[in-house]
């Protein structure tokens, strides 16, 4: 029985070896093609791409926080590795606030959040690294109402009738204040299933800062998670979009890519200038026409003033840090941050996100641009 | 109990070679099996209908241009093909440093509650400890290797990863060494004695041995916690999209890439998400096999 | 340097048993596992101070109340965890009821002879396997296949027995009752795995011996076998109730994170580990603390389940 004993531990051992030899392997590969793609990267790549080229030896960032826009970031990421094969940027949808913390501690290259920095994060961050933290937004969404009702595909929504459903004051589907706005529809008779976020997410947020501005006597307030006075909660973008499909009679709120992409029937609703806009990314866009950008980029518009825009559209933002040791991973950053605001913007359309205006896309260069 | 069983045995040898078995004990066997065979059907449906689940949407992807899941990497949104041989990889690694960790210490903890302290107030406290060691939600084993390794290094790896699935395999093993122990007959433990083995020899070289059975078990069972679970990893090991370099980056593992492709609306990601569950149950299937042939012989 | 002195006047070998290394490796061993025992204690120590240590502001400001309250209010900073306490206790407790008569009963069948050994290993292994099966999987399978499966002979029973309170609402697509059933699933393998363990480890001369008594399979099985293997198997109960109690992702996937209580189980409920799964990532400051609060409470009644199981298996062992 001893030899069976060591002949189990041999075999742990040989697991191991193989193991790192596996991993070595693995490392020879991802190493392997680098080389040759040096040269070819800067004819191929733009004009900000020398800069991480230049620089040689791979550069490794890793971020995290935002899952609003993860579907975005990881495929501008894949797809400017694929350009630039000595950069590799990882990203991990953790959430904002979990992203905001690891912000925080260090432990991430940049973080991501759905919501600006508060000013009580900021003070910490400036206690912690003696600089203000460096926030810039990347994209826009929009979030739209989708809903499961037979024979009803162009469901419009006044704001009385979307205000009432999230308070739980209108319950039923062939309510006057619906049927008002949908003349020629016929509405069922049954009961509305609201359907909410579970989890915390920048979503709520961008719903509820909008129920604030556009609903009167809005009294849960503004946040990633709230109290609900109706409904059931659904875990994530896909959960809501599950429980919507599943559930006939239910309404809920969730991103306009994963409404789209899960081809989910999305409600027209009612703007601040009283016209019924169907959201599209066009019209997620107009909502930050004519604004001004604080100097913080912090900029929000719970509810926009412009006539063709969608009301619930928001911003995201990268979080970066004043100062980076790494020389080689400032210039990636910039340069990734560059790419993505430029040639980027055709894979944020395809993806259902709002591309970043070029003025504001400049003025975000030249803010990362200072960094040390 | 103990009376029932003394009144059976009253009925038995009062009735001497009266072996014959009455109508109503026969009735008692069919119905009783009658009733294992329903609970087997039962349990097997629900079961059966995962695994077909998991075959169906996990084999379609996995054969549709075949070796790319792989050696191509995790693919962006709407982007076709793309596989996950960093995942493969890094759930390899992370579980077998979470093994590394939990095997030599979970079966050296038994051997004291079972060998040395069976019975003792410390091995009661031991085993109370596994007990609610089992019940810490894998979340919170994966924030105790948060605090402790990830905010020491100061950046997520690897190494994290490990340290919080041992947590979760630690109590897995230790009660299944400890079955295993006690399966043994003390007559062994007595001859052991007997011919002056110190209790150091005595463990290694028979009683560790009789018990791999059930320690394979153990790590199967544990190895298959934690290649599935998600929570631990989640903050700890990260995800990377790419091939991992070293044991202290973060890494990519096949349980996050299936809660994050799972979850996706893209179609792509949604069957690589399948494709990588079944991966999953294919490497627990090899360890397990590897494990039950290596130790197939049970000696008590 | 003491004993080697003293060794040198004693016998050679008194001495050369002192210099033994054997006894030396064999003390280290010892010593070594006592060692890895205190650490198992240790690690747990560790693991509730660094909850503790979190979860403090949120004790400190809701003390006991917050077991009581329902209200969970990110925006006020009002906590509480009564329906998350009720909602783990609840679905774990149904998924217990449904889970451990099969899963004893399977491994029943898997310890005997009933099937050939050619059958028979294969179906271990497969019960294995789907301990290996993430739980995510179990999520979708029961979003997807299980729950629009068993929703019309839910909406029966709500039909029939509506009068019971329990059935009282007509059933969600996210609720309760199909939430315990697929955690009954989700804990099968594991109840399966280490019971028929532990029912094919009961020493064979007992078998022998019922046998010889004249006993049949079944009285074997059932006075001789169970009880002797009973340790066994309720230690893969509580193994069971712990991944009951702590299972995150299905949980959250299914049971509708309704923050308040329903006497019916056809309606939304929470748990705790759901709770958190849903909220750790964008949670800072109080709501974070109260959500280590309520990690607390969960681990306090792992705690409670197992001193339970303790009397239960010290009773059962005193009558063997």
């Amino acid at each position: 029985m001893t030899s069976l004993l060591s002949f189990k531990s041999s075999f742990k051992r040989k697991t191991a070896v193989a193991t790192l030899a596996f991993l070595s392997a693995g490392l020879a590969v991802s190493c392997a093609p680098s080389s040759p793609d040096v040269a070819t990267s800067p004819a191929a790549g733009d004009a900000a791409s020398p800069a991480a080229a230049g620089s040689g030896g791979t550069v490794t960032l890793s971020g995290a926080g935002a899952s609003f826009p993860a579907p975005l970031y990881q495929r501008w990421f894949a797809d400017y590795n694929k350009q630039n094969p000595n950069t590799q940027i990882s990203y991990q949808s953790v959430g904002s606030g979990a992203g905001v913390e690891q912000f925080q501690a260090g432990t991430v290259d940049f973080g991501a959040s759905d919501a600006p920095l508060k000013d009580k994060d900021k003070e910490t961050f400036k206690a912690k690294y003696g600089a203000e933290p460096i926030q810039v937004p990347m994209t826009g969404g929009s979030v739209v109402f989708a809903y499961n009702l037979d024979g009803v595909d162009e469901l419009k929504l006044s704001r009385d009738a979307y205000c009432g459903i999230v308070k739980g004051e209108i319950t039923q589907w062939n309510d006057p204040a619906i049927a008002s706005a949908n003349s020629g529809v016929t509405l069922p008779d049954s009961k509305i299933n609201f359907v909410h976020r579970s989890d915390g997410s920048g979503t709520t947020f961008a719903f509820t800062n909008h129920l604030e501005t556009a609903c009167p006597n809005w009294t849960a307030g503004v946040n990633k998670s709230i109290e609900w006075a109706v409904g059931t909660g659904a875990k994530g973008n896909e959960g809501i979009t599950a429980q919507v499909q599943q559930t006939p009679g239910a309404i809920g709120y969730t991103e306009f890519s994963y409404a789209r992409e899960n081809g989910l029937k999305m409600a027209a609703i009612e703007n601040a200038s009283g016209k019924m806009i169907t959201p599209t990314p066009e019209s997620g866009a107009a909502a930050f026409e004519g604004e001004t950008v604080p100097a913080d980029f912090a900029l929000q518009v719970p509810d926009s003033k412009n006539a063709a825009a969608y009301p619930i559209s928001t911003l995201t933002w990268l979080l970066l840090y004043p100062e980076y040791k790494d020389a080689a991973k400032r210039e990636a950053l910039s340069s990734v941050i560059g790419w993505s605001l430029t040639d980027g913007k055709a894979s944020a359309t395809e993806l259902g996100y709002i591309p970043i205006e070029p003025s504001l896309a400049t003025k975000v260069n030249d803010r990362v641009a200072q960094i040390k | 109990m103990t009376l029932n069983q003394s009144d059976k045995i009253q009925d038995i040898t009062s009735g001497g070679f009266d072996s014959e078995v009455t109508a109503a004990r026969k009735n008692f066997g069919k119905l009783m099996t009658g009733l294992v065979v329903a609970c087997v059907g039962i349990a097997i449906l629900p079961l059966g209908s995962i695994l077909f689940m998991l075959l169906k949407n996990g084999l379609s992807r996995l054969f549709l241009n075949f070796p790319s899941v792989f050696t191509e990497l995790p693919p962006p949104p709407l982007v076709e093909g793309g596989g996950f041989s960093n995942a493969i990889m890094g759930t390899i690694i992370t579980c077998t440093i979470g093994a590394l960790l939990s095997v030599p210490f979970g079966v050296l903890t038994a051997i004291y509650t079972v060998e040395f302290g069976r019975g003792n107030k410390l091995s009661q406290f031991v085993r109370f400890c596994t007990n609610v060691l089992s019940g810490v939600p894998s979340i919170i084993a994966g924030l105790f290797a948060y605090g402790i390794v990830v905010l020491t290094m100061g950046n997520f790896s690897a190494i994290a990863g490990g340290v919080a699935l041992s947590v979760l395999m630690m109590p897995i093993i230790i009660r299944t060494a400890e079955e295993g122990l006690k399966s043994i007959p003390s007559e062994v433990r007595q001859g052991l004695v007997g011919i002056g083995a110190t209790n150091f020899q005595g463990v290694t070289s028979v009683i560790l041995p009789a018990t791999l059975p059930f320690i394979a078990t153990g790590v199967t069972l544990a190895l298959a916690r934690a290649a599935g679970e998600t929570a631990p990893l989640l903050f700890t090991a990260l995800f990377s999209q790419f091939q991992a370099r070293s044991l202290s980056e973060p890494i990519a593992t096949l349980s996050v890439l299936i809660y994050n492709f799972a979850i996706a609306p893209y179609a792509n990601q949604n069957s690589l998400a399948w494709a990588a569950a079944l991966i999953i149950v294919v490497l627990i299937m090899f360890v397990s096999i590897l494990a039950r042939t290596l130790t197939a012989r049970k000696i008590y | 340097m003491t004993s080697q002195t003293i060794a040198k006047s004693e016998t050679l070998i008194e001495s050369s048993q002192k210099f033994n290394p054997v006894r030396l490796v064999d003390q280290i061993f010892y010593w070594l596992t006592v060692a890895t025992a205190l650490g198992v204690g240790f690690i747990l120590l560790w693991i509730a101070w660094s909850l503790l240590s979190i979860a403090f502001p949120a004790i400190v400001k809701f003390n006991i109340g917050f077991l009581f309250s329902t209200s969970w209010n990110p925006v006020n900073d009002a906590f509480g965890a009564l329906p998350q306490i009720a909602g783990t206790i609840i679905s774990a407790i149904i998924a217990l009821l449904f889970a451990v008569p099969l899963g004893v009963g399977v491994a029943v069948f898997l310890s005997e002879n009933f099937l050939p050994t050619k059958v028979q290993t294969p179906l271990g292994l497969l019960v294995e396997l789907l301990a290996a099966v993430p739980s995510v999987v179990y999520g979708m399978w029961g979003i997807f296949v299980f729950v629009p499966f068993i929703l019309p002979f839910l909406q029966g029973i709500h039909r029939v027995f509506g009068w019971i309170p329990l059935f009282s609402t007509p059933p969600s697509t996210r609720q309760m009752f199909t939430t315990a059933m697929v955690l009954a699933i989700m804990i099968l393998p594991t109840i399966i795995a280490i019971s028929r363990d532990s029912l094919l480890s009961v020493a064979p001369e007992l078998r022998q011996g019922a046998y010889g008594l004249g006993a049949t399979r079944w009285e074997t099985l059932t006075r001789v076998l169970v009880p002797s293997a009973l340790s066994g198997i309720i230690g893969s109960v509580m193994l069971a109730l712990g991944r009951a109690l702590g299972e995150t992702m299905a949980a959250a996937m299914l049971i509708g994170n309704a923050n308040r209580i329903n006497i019916s189980l056809f309606a939304p409920a929470s748990t705790i580990s759901a709770m958190i799964a849903n909220q750790f990532g964008e949670a800072s400051g109080l709501q974070k603390s109260a959500l280590f609060y309520q990690a607390l409470i969960l681990m306090v009644m792992t705690l409670i389940v197992n001193m339970l199981a303790e009397v239960i298996v010290n009773r059962f062992q005193q009558v063997e």
